[in-house]
């Protein structure tokens, strides 16, 4: 087993306990609290905001990647080739969107909550998953296309079995960008209550206690790296069987 | 049998192809051959509809094409293509019953087929089936390109430049592998190519195309010895002429009775090959042997006399 | 077939049909939001009441015209036309449903554009964006376009049309704290990004030369980058503070732990890795037989660098420097959570008091930013690629 794996199964580890029994490492944190505030964050169970994140990105990302594989396997159809122009400059001008605005604009229509977040998270992660599936869609070797073809394989039958499946790692490196984009913006969900470990932060801006900050910092970022390694592997596989890693 | 009546084709005003008619026997190999630009491989593609003509009528035993859905006309052509189009993400085994697949056969009797089409190309079906095609060597990818189009035992292949990506050697060792293989089952080829001698060493028939015209559809011998035109006689070549009348040949035709020393030369060999290795040994004459047995010998003066212009 | 182009196409345009029916709903749904003061809940008004019947008949056919034009008028530029004059007498006349609705002399009371008028925005917008995507401007037409869009906007809300909206309405409570923001804003953004680039394309061509280097210092940044950004702002609280405290002269030029220090060294942290990636992937890009021809002609290392490398990465590295002003335009905002200043101050304190209009004023500048310098980068960009091209051919 590589270095990296061994690295990764650590943090993985490490995750989980502090997740379960967060109090192991209160002489850790201890270090950064002055003035005997407390150095584990005990107002929420980490373990359930967790859950909680997760579920929300995974909702968001998941809705995500059904639309905007839907619409750039749509635009690159024969048919509506005419939405090809305007979904590709929307995709650019979209991403140009700040995401803490999207969720600020989300809030007045929805309230407070998860709603927002969802809606926030669901809009910016359209973008890069949208401009993957364009690129793999476009990308694919001329020859396997007119084999396909040639065999008297339907248009149906083509994305299915021969588009999709080429462009897949290609795409799954958006959803990747989507996720990780997510899992970071859905912290700034909690300025607007929804139950994220953003909660953790937010407690330790406004309490000035450095240690909740870096303990919600610390198992974002550990969730986020974990989640993207994972992609990345999914990827490498998947285009290594093609051929193509 | 495939009969192609006036088929035309017309992109943007421009005439692609002009007015060709041409019929192909069955069991027959039709090489088209021409120059880029001269509409061999749009023709090609009309027979299977990968392009709509834009008028004429292609029929195939007697049935006009353009009553069949062109998807499942296309489960009836082989098709194989320059570069193989072999899809990355399936294993050679997939690959091979992509079109059985789409006729809905029964898993079992696709199994079965791979592995006799493996069998038949020479690739150890328990090696081969479970692999990736970026595992091959170039010469497996093509075969197996080859072998995928036969997967549903078609009465007709059509091959684009089949053989353009491999190099040299590997590319004579394939043209005789598709002769012997056609020999076996007989299917009707269509192949178009650039190249003269591969049109020349595979084609029963040759169809010599030029800007979207056909100039001439004949046997080799007839193209090399009365070309119909200027650019056909360009395309054969003056210099290679006598040598091109002389491949056409086998050494075991040209067999006669008589005493010759050195080395001895194949019965099945080409008539050029041989008349390069008496050339190059400085005899007049050389023993001949079929299946390691002396048969007669075979001489210059012969295989000069082949290579003069037929009258 | 007539070999004449025409105006008009015989069949329907699909995507034309499309914003018809965003257009249709849009003119159905509420135009304005009435309410008694900023925080209740309003009445929401559609088109015929929100505007005096006049000026609501010529929305009405201003938006039939663009319904029209956006279904069978075929040549792009007519239709962009059409389109830019729709956003036109929508944006004048949604300021005019302000005068109309709000009773004289109510300082409390709030009008604020409502769903019918975002959706309708966006339809239009739509419009714009699918003609411009087909005309393909060159590059210097966009710049020209967002230039011309800027001032449209400075004439509209210069004229006064738009005062008595409620996002002006909180505009002009605070607009003495609108400009402070505003520049503290801009000075995050292009600070951080600044430093950036002073330290990350040097590091850049370091990476570049040294692989060993590469390696670490891009694994760290992408680290960097997966901590979520309100972490990164909060976490140099406590280091900066402790320099504050600790180094002389450092609180004197700024530094503290809470304020515009910490929000400047994250975004700075958030920049580097676009920065730096981009420096490295541009020089790998450049062609190795360009180089060779470089040393074949006798350049010593530091002229091919100068003379032949840089110039050919350049639009690669500049498409670093765009990524990162779009993103620190954004980013900027959070600094609004740790008492950074900027826009996401009204931002923050728009959600905190549920008040849209604040939140409006905060996030509307961000956007509006963040977009017109994505568009003016990109055409900057693109310029630059054509004379790295030219170059490489010459």
């Amino acid at each position: 087993m590589s270095m990296a794996i061994l690295i990764r199964l650590a943090m993985l580890a490490l995750l989980a306990v502090f997740l379960v029994q967060p109090e192991v490492f209160a002489p850790f944190f201890a270090l950064f609290t002055t003035r005997g505030a407390p150095p584990i964050y005990v107002q929420s169970d980490l373990l359930s905001l967790a859950l909680n994140h997760m579920a929300i990105v995974v909702t968001a990302v998941l809705g995500a990647t059904v639309i905007a594989v839907g619409l750039a396997v749509l635009v690159t159809r024969p048919n509506w080739s005419e939405f090809l122009p305007l979904s590709r400059a929307l995709a650019n001008i979209g991403q140009t969107f700040p995401p803490i605005a999207v969720l600020a604009l989300a809030v007045p229509a929805m309230g407070f909550g998860n709603g927002p977040t969802l809606v926030a998270l669901f809009l910016y992660g359209l973008l890069p998953i949208f401009e993957n599936t364009m690129t793999g869609l476009s990308n694919l070797p001329p020859t396997v296309q007119e084999a396909a073809r040639g065999m008297g394989m339907s248009d149906r039958q083509r994305l299915w079995q021969v588009e999709l499946p080429l462009a897949m790692p290609v795409i799954l490196g958006g959803v990747r960008l989507s996720t990780v984009i997510a899992i970071s913006t859905a912290t700034i969900g909690s300025t607007v209550a929804a139950r994220t470990l953003g909660e953790v932060i937010i407690a330790g801006l406004l309490s000035n206690n450095i240690a909740f900050i870096l303990q919600g910092g610390l198992v974002v970022g550990a969730i986020a790296v974990l989640v993207h390694d994972g992609f990345v592997a999914l990827e490498r596989r998947m285009s290594r069987r093609a051929g193509q890693g | 049998m495939i009969e192609l009546q006036s088929l035309t084709k017309i992109y943007d005003g421009v005439t692609v192809v002009d007015d060709v008619s041409l019929t192909i026997n069955s069991g027959e190999i039709a090489t088209i051959v021409g120059t880029s630009g001269s509409g061999k491989t749009t023709l090609l593609r009309m027979i299977n509809r990968l392009v709509q003509p834009s008028s004429g009528r292609i029929l195939i035993d007697g049935e006009e094409t353009s009553s069949i859905p062109a998807y499942e006309l296309r489960r009836r052509i082989g098709y194989a293509i320059q570069g193989h189009g072999l899809f990355p993400h399936r294993s050679v085994g997939r690959n091979i019953g992509t079109v059985p697949r789409l006729l809905g056969w029964k898993q079992a009797r696709i199994a079965a087929r791979v592995d006799e089409l493996l069998d038949l190309f020479g690739l150890e079906p328990g090696e081969f089936r479970d692999r990736m095609p970026h595992e091959l060597s170039g010469g497996q990818q093509q075969r197996v390109g080859v072998a995928r189009a036969l997967a549903a035992g078609p009465n007709i292949l059509l091959m684009d430049e089949p053989f353009g990506a491999l190099d040299p050697i590997i590319r004579a060792k394939a043209q005789d592998d598709l002769l012997a293989i056609q020999r076996r089952i007989g299917t009707t080829i269509v192949l178009v190519t650039h190249d003269m001698n591969e049109a020349i060493s595979l084609g029963h028939n040759i169809a010599v195309m030029d800007q979207g015209r056909l100039l001439q559809f004949a046997p080799p011998a007839d193209i090399i010895a009365r070309p119909g035109t200027p650019f056909v006689e360009a395309l054969i070549g003056s210099e290679d002429r006598p040598f091109r009348m002389l491949a056409l040949q086998r050494v075991r035709d040209l067999i006669e009775k008589g005493p010759a020393s050195g080395p001895a030369i194949d019965a099945w060999a080409n008539a050029r090959a041989a008349y390069a290795e008496l050339l190059w040994s400085g005899r007049e004459a050389a023993p001949v042997q079929e299946g390691g047995a002396p048969v007669g010998r075979i001489t210059r003066a012969a295989l000069q006399s082949q290579a003069e212009k037929p009258v | 077939m007539s070999a004449r182009p025409s105006l008009f196409s015989r069949l329907p345009d699909k995507l034309g049909v499309l914003i018809a029916a965003l257009v249709a709903v849009g003119t159905m749904l509420p135009l304005a939001l009435l309410r008694a003061n900023r925080i209740v809940p309003g009445e929401a008004l559609p088109i015929w009441q929100a505007l005096p019947a006049f000026q609501a008949g010529i929305l009405i056919v201003a938006l039939l015209i663009c319904v029209i034009a956006s279904i069978w008028l075929r040549v792009p530029g007519l239709r962009l036309g059409g389109a830019i004059g729709g956003v036109a007498i929508l944006l004048v006349l949604m300021g005019q449903a302000g005068g109309y609705l709000t009773p004289a002399g109510n300082d409390l009371a709030r009008v604020s554009p409502a769903a019918g008028f975002w959706l309708l925005l966006f339809a239009l917008s739509l419009t714009v964006t699918d003609a411009l995507a087909k005309m393909k401007l060159r590059p210097i037409w966009r710049i020209l376009g967002v230039l011309l869009a800027g001032v449209g906007l400075l004439l509209l809300l210069g004229s006064g049309q738009w005062d008595d909206l409620s996002v002006l309405r909180e505009y002009q409570v605070r607009s003495a704290a609108f400009w402070r923001e505003a520049e503290r804003h801009l000075l995050l953004a292009f600070g951080s990004l600044s430093a950036a680039v002073l330290i990350g394309v040097p590091l850049g061509v370091a990476c570049f030369r040294v692989p060993r280097l590469k390696s670490a210092v891009l694994n760290l940044l992408n680290i960097v980058q997966t901590v979520p950004s309100i972490a990164v702002f909060g976490l140099l609280i406590a280091p900066l503070a402790w320099i504050a405290a600790t180094i002389p002269g450092a609180a004197r030029i700024g530094v503290s732990g809470i304020g515009a220090a910490p929000a400047m060294v994250a975004l700075f942290a958030y920049s580097l890795l676009p920065v730096v990636s981009n420096t490295v992937i541009g020089l790998e890009n450049v062609p190795g037989r360009i180089r060779d021809a470089a040393f074949g002609m006798g350049m010593t290392r530091r002229q091919a660098f100068m003379a032949v490398e840089v110039p050919l990465a350049f639009p690669v590295i500049l498409t670093g420097i765009r990524i990162v002003l779009v993103q620190n335009i954004g980013l900027a905002t959070i600094a609004g959570l740790i008492g950074g200043g900027g826009f996401g101050v009204f931002v923050f304190q728009g959600m905190g008091q549920t008040a849209t209009d604040l939140i409006l004023l905060g996030a509307l500048p961000t956007v509006i930013l963040a977009t017109a310098s994505a568009v003016l980068l990109d055409a900057v960009v693109e310029i630059s690629e054509s004379s790295a091209t030219r170059t490489m051919r010459a």
